[in-house]
């Protein structure tokens, strides 16, 4: 089902692969906000380059604009607006019986992705070879997602937009600080 | 490339639940939430491969939300900041049973 891929192709999807999953491990085990900010500004870095590699060329340069540009320069200008710079412990773990339960379950779910990996796709979902990169063709790499994006999902998208006026409003109203009185 | 793209995927997932879980950080656990989506999306730009694009309309909302969630949430910290003055979640235990 899926194509044949050439050795270049491959080679750079691992490697961009290996530098997420790095960058991840290196993120989650930093004890300074700061560090961990900016390796996770890596494995958004990388996983952009994952995604233009799987046809998703307008996914990617969003996840650069809005992950790795806006969000973490947020997170990192709400270090430095709370001087939160210096590293913090990390949490004791439990006794042994509670790490022995989390490997178990830890286990039991990769044991889960593992069956169904193996099942296959079910093929009345799938579309016809060479589908996507007709629509490519006929609409560019942004229409193909604005077209959905206008006819079948309108409703969400609007929805999405009460989403956001909420979440401004909200955000104003948390940092704003004491109530201003009303008059 | 689909079964790489979700090992990964399941990988940086995972990596997100064991930083929520270890770290006492706010900021940081925030972080580890934000990866936990980004994960997820690489699954559904990986099988919008094969599902048609629908799968990438849906990164664009899960984007949407996490933006909307970062401001939220960091907003949430600065208030809490502001009222105790660390953002340690030891310290924050006022509903531990």
């Amino acid at each position: 089902m899926e194509p044949h891929y050439s050795l270049f192709y491959t080679f750079h999807f691992y490697l961009f692969g290996v530098i997420a999953l790095a960058s991840a491990i290196a993120f989650v085990t930093r004890k300074s906000p700061v560090a961990a900010a900016l390796w996770l500004v890596n494995t958004m870095f990388s996983l952009a380059a994952l995604f233009v590699m799987l046809e998703a060329e307008f996914i990617g340069v969003i996840q650069v604009f809005v992950y790795a540009g806006a969000i973490m320069v947020v997170f990192v200008f709400v270090i430095m607006l709370l001087n939160l710079g210096a590293p913090s412990e990390l949490a004791q773990a439990r006794g042994k019986w509670w790490k022995l339960a989390a490997g178990v379950v830890g286990l039991i779910l990769l044991a889960e992705i593992m069956v169904i990996s193996r099942g296959g796709l079910p093929p009345s979902l799938v579309v016809a070879p060479g589908h996507n990169q007709r629509q490519l063709e006929e609409l560019n790499a942004v229409g193909v997602i604005a077209k959905p994006l206008f006819n079948e999902y309108l409703l969400a998208f609007e929805l999405t937009s009460v989403l956001l006026l909420v979440a401004i409003a909200g955000a104003v109203v948390l940092g704003r600080g004491r109530a201003v009185r009303a008059r | 490339m689909l079964a790489e793209s979700l090992a990964l995927s399941a990988a940086l997932f995972t990596i997100g639940v064991i930083g929520v879980l270890t770290h006492r950080n706010a900021i940081i656990i925030f972080m580890c939430v934000e990866l936990m989506l980004t994960s997820v999306n690489l699954t559904f730009v990986a099988f919008s491969r094969f599902y048609g694009a629908a799968g990438q309309v849906f990164v664009v909302f899960v984007m949407t939300v996490s933006a909307a969630e970062a401001a939220v949430g960091l907003a949430i910290i600065i208030a809490i900041f502001r009222h105790r003055q660390t953002i340690n979640l030891k310290d924050i235990n006022l509903l531990r049973g």
